[in-house]
């Protein structure tokens, strides 16, 4: 079973999965591997990182030098395909600022805009998993009893321990690298998982020595690279025990896959597999099963549901084609991305759910969250005028700072509830376009032979700190179908209220102040005043990419859209596996632990499936 | 007034009808000239990234004979030659300029307008103060003029505008310049190569930053 055209599906699967990236890849990599017959839909185009992926290359022979263009905000070479915060055709409406009244199609390209909620969709095989940052931090135990801790919030159906397992299995699949440090809420992988982190850079160890005075840990980052080539004899008889034939199919796989070069960025890809994509590690040894079938440029309008109110299948719409089809299974999963996925049910009307599927309870769109997010940069003499060496490493952070202040917290001595962790860069990068904008302030304005004696003595000398937040799920941040507004493909789309509250503004500020400290102590100074009004410090809801909820899981039918395995209460072949079951926001970026819950909850559908209840 | 018809005049014709010009209006009205919009659309969402593209390959380029001379001369001000590694002529830094004001992005088409607005004021400048062209200037001339405008922040009023051109002149012809092999050869950076391990900074750079 491979790639297939829409005109070649088979009668009927056994499960239909909406969605090809860090949740739909890994729903049906373990769906194919228990042998269950599957057909995923992604609405982008194919894409294929091996064949497409700009390794090595400059921006010399790039359009602007490879400098951010509306067409592509993260740069010229990064991965993404189709999309961006704008998905030709396929709007999405905001009110603009606290007193708009208007709805209008959401404009902005720059996350650093006053609109209020931005949605970044690519539109492609793999989804954001291609361009994504591969942070991969655990939520820690408090992480998913919120609720049970400070009284805000909501606790979620299942407990740290119950996705412990499912950690160390997706971290052994996709490859990532960290260490264990014993950290209070900030998990230990189990002996063997993780990958050994590479060694720190210049600035990172000066970060590491002024934060050890300000009593901040800094410590390995954990990312999905390959330090290391995988061990393909070891791995694929842990991961998948009863399946000798997807042992076969993941060894071969991790056979292909090569540890990291310390050179190009990750957000274009990674053409020798070193890093997670869905489209180089979860699919190939799913279709080498021969239980997947793709079909690309596929996008699904709507679940369709029976007389007994069972799901049946789905409809879509072949984009090549234009045509509108119906594919039939005997189980839909939904792993679209948190608001895509709440489309698609909103959109699912029918007698026997007037109100959209899977929402008698009324929480369909409910309680999304982003990632708080504010950054500060500074300058640090000290790393003025350095020795010259390669810095590049893996694209990203070697270290970071995970939130440190849980005591303090508890004691009731911070104004806000709830933690970040530090992300930050620096150092010798390959200039850019833009690198040195923005000089004078250090320069005096200079121009000519000194001007370039300066540029020599600065650069590498800048350092960035970005905080990484937990947001409070509230009850005026939601997305909800407009009934007026439908895209080029007739769905109605969605529109989005935003408002992030106190708890997380208070959070930005105090961000701010301490990277502002940090960048003190190493001795440095900051390039632009912190700010210190969190209102106005805190990044627009949606521009950190880490949107969750809309389709929220619990204990009680009558307040959650899912149970713990993410199955509808409603409709009982059903469900939903990507960052929509979220019911809490950690701090730590969400795609890791989409990829373990998505495992656990395919788990639990495989064993229903076998048990005919589904 | 443009450059256009300046350029259609004998270079003396030229510079005399520039003086007259300038006799007329003794501060320029910044808003009043500039360029038309490009029309071309952008790359768009799915471009071949393995490709190579150069200048003009997306878009039709902007800058006159008569402005690229200003220009590439105003480049080699900013980034001259020196004992380490070639001026920013030598790379044809001008090129990434005209791409880059040609864009039809809105950040490339404000650019467009103040570097257009630049070179006009720039040579006008020159002939009002030395009664020559930009590029015929000797060195402590074009200083003269440059340093007048290079720090926005100090700039006299009557300068503002051509301080604000200055500025982003110079982020454009250090972004041009640093993104070549030669640029990060000048700058140190020793990046984009494929390495079996990462080794983290060698004993001297700890020892330079004290963490050794």
């Amino acid at each position: 079973m491979p790639f297939i055209a829409s005109t070649k599906t088979q009668p009927e699967y056994d499960v239909i999965v909406v969605g090809s990236g860090a949740a739909g890849g890994q729903t049906a990599y373990v769906l194919a591997a228990a042998g269950v017959k599957v057909l995923m839909l992604e609405a982008g185009r194919r894409y294929d990182p091996v064949e497409e992926t700009p390794m090595f290359n400059t921006g010399r022979y790039a359009p602007l030098r490879g400098a951010p263009t509306p067409d592509k905000p993260f740069g010229f070479f990064d991965a993404t395909v189709g999309g961006g915060w704008h998905v030709p055709g396929e709007p999405y409406m905001i009110k603009r600022g606290e007193a708009a009244q208007e709805w209008e199609e959401a404009k902005d390209t720059n996350p650093g805009s006053n609109q209020n909620f931005l949605w970044w969709r690519p539109r492609m095989l793999g989804g954001r998993t291609n361009h994504w940052g591969r942070f991969s931090f655990r939520m820690g135990e408090y992480d998913f009893k919120p609720r049970r801790r400070d009284g805000l919030g909501i606790d979620w159906p299942l407990d740290y321990q119950d996705l412990a397992p499912y950690y160390d299995k997706v971290e052994s699949l996709i490859g990532v690298f960290g260490s264990n440090e014993g950290l209070e809420n900030t998990p230990d992988s189990s002996p063997g998982v993780l990958l050994p982190p590479p060694k720190p850079r210049a600035y990172e160890l000066l970060a590491k020595k002024a934060c050890a005075k300000l009593g901040i840990p800094v410590i390995p980052s954990h990312v999905a690279i390959l330090s290391r080539r995988q061990d393909h004899l070891r791995l694929p008889k842990l991961l998948h025990p009863d399946s000798p034939a997807m042992q076969k199919a993941l060894a071969e796989n991790m056979q292909t896959r090569l540890a990291c070069m310390w050179a190009t960025s990750c957000l274009r890809g990674c053409a020798i597999k070193a890093n997670y994509q869905s489209t180089t590690v979860h699919l190939p040894p799913a279709l080498a099963t021969g239980n997947l079938d793709i079909i690309t440029d596929a996008m699904v309008r709507e679940v369709s549901v029976n007389s007994e109110g069972r799901a049946t299948g789905v409809y879509y719409v072949d984009k090549k084609t234009r045509a509108e089809l119906h594919v039939k299974a005997r189980v839909v999963v939904l792993a679209a991305s948190g608001c895509e996925s709440a489309r698609i049910l909103l959109n699912s009307k029918s007698v026997h759910f007037t109100n959209g599927l899977a929402n008698s309870c009324g929480k369909v769109g409910r309680y999304l969250m982003d990632t708080v997010g504010c950054s500060l940069g500074g300058q640090i003499p000290a790393l003025e005028n350095m020795p010259v060496h390669n810095e590049d490493g893996a694209m990203t952070m070697h270290m970071y700072m995970p939130w440190w202040k849980y005591k303090e917290q508890r004691a009731g001595k911070l104004d806000f509830p709830r933690g970040y962790h530090i992300e930050f860069g620096g150092g010798r990068t390959m200039p850019e376009a833009g690198s040195f904008g923005g000089m004078e302030a250090f320069t005096g304005g200079s121009y000519g032979k000194k001007f370039r004696e300066d540029l020599r003595r600065y650069y590498g000398s800048f350092i960035y700190f970005a905080g990484r937040g937990e947001m409070i799920p509230n009850e005026q941040s939601f997305c909800e179908i407009d009934s007026d507004k439908k895209d080029v493909w007739g769905i109605p789309v969605l529109r989005f209220h935003w408002k992030w509250s106190e708890h997380e503004e208070r959070q930005a500020a105090h961000m701010q102040k301490t990277f502002a400290e940090i960048i003190a102590s190493m001795g440095g100074r900051v390039t632009s005043p912190p700010q210190l009004d969190g209102k106005k410090a805190i990044n627009p809801g949606g521009s950190i990419i880490h949107e969750v909820g809309t389709t929220c899981m619990g204990d009680d039918p009558k307040n959650s859209v899912l149970n713990q395995f993410c199955q509808a209460w409603d409709v009982k072949n059903l469900f939903v596996t990507d960052g929509g079951p979220f019911v809490s926001n950690a701090d730590k970026n969400p795609t890791l632990t989409i990829m373990a819950n998505a495992w656990r909850a395919t788990d639990y559908l495989i064993e229903e499936l076998r048990k005919g209840n589904i | 007034m443009n450059l256009n018809i300046a350029k259609r005049l004998p270079r003396r014709e030229a510079i005399k009808w520039l003086l007259a010009a300038t006799a007329t209006v003794s501060m320029l009205d910044w808003r009043s000239f500039g360029a038309p919009a490009a029309s071309a659309k952008g790359y768009g969402l799915d471009q071949n990234l393995l490709e190579t593209y150069n200048a003009g390959d997306l878009w039709p380029l902007t800058l006159t004979e008569a402005e690229r001379r200003i220009a590439t001369a105003l480049c080699d001000v900013i980034i001259p030659a020196d004992g380490k590694s070639p001026a920013a002529s030598e790379l044809h830094v001008v090129d990434f300029i005209d791409e880059w004001i040609s864009a039809p992005y809105p950040e490339q088409q404000q650019h467009r307008e103040i570097v257009l607005n630049g070179l006009a004021w720039l040579e006008t400048e020159s002939v009002k103060r030395f009664k020559k062209f930009f590029p015929d200037l000797s060195e402590v001339q074009q200083r003269a003029i440059c340093d007048d405008i290079c720090f926005a922040p100090k700039a006299a009023p009557a300068f503002r505008n051509a301080a604000t051109f200055f500025t982003v002149f110079r982020n454009l012809t250090t972004g041009g310049f640093y993104t070549t092999p030669a640029g990060w050869k000048d700058i140190g950076y020793v990046g984009n190569v494929a390495l079996e391990h990462f080794d983290g900074p060698p004993p001297e750079v700890l020892k330079y930053v004290g963490l050794m």
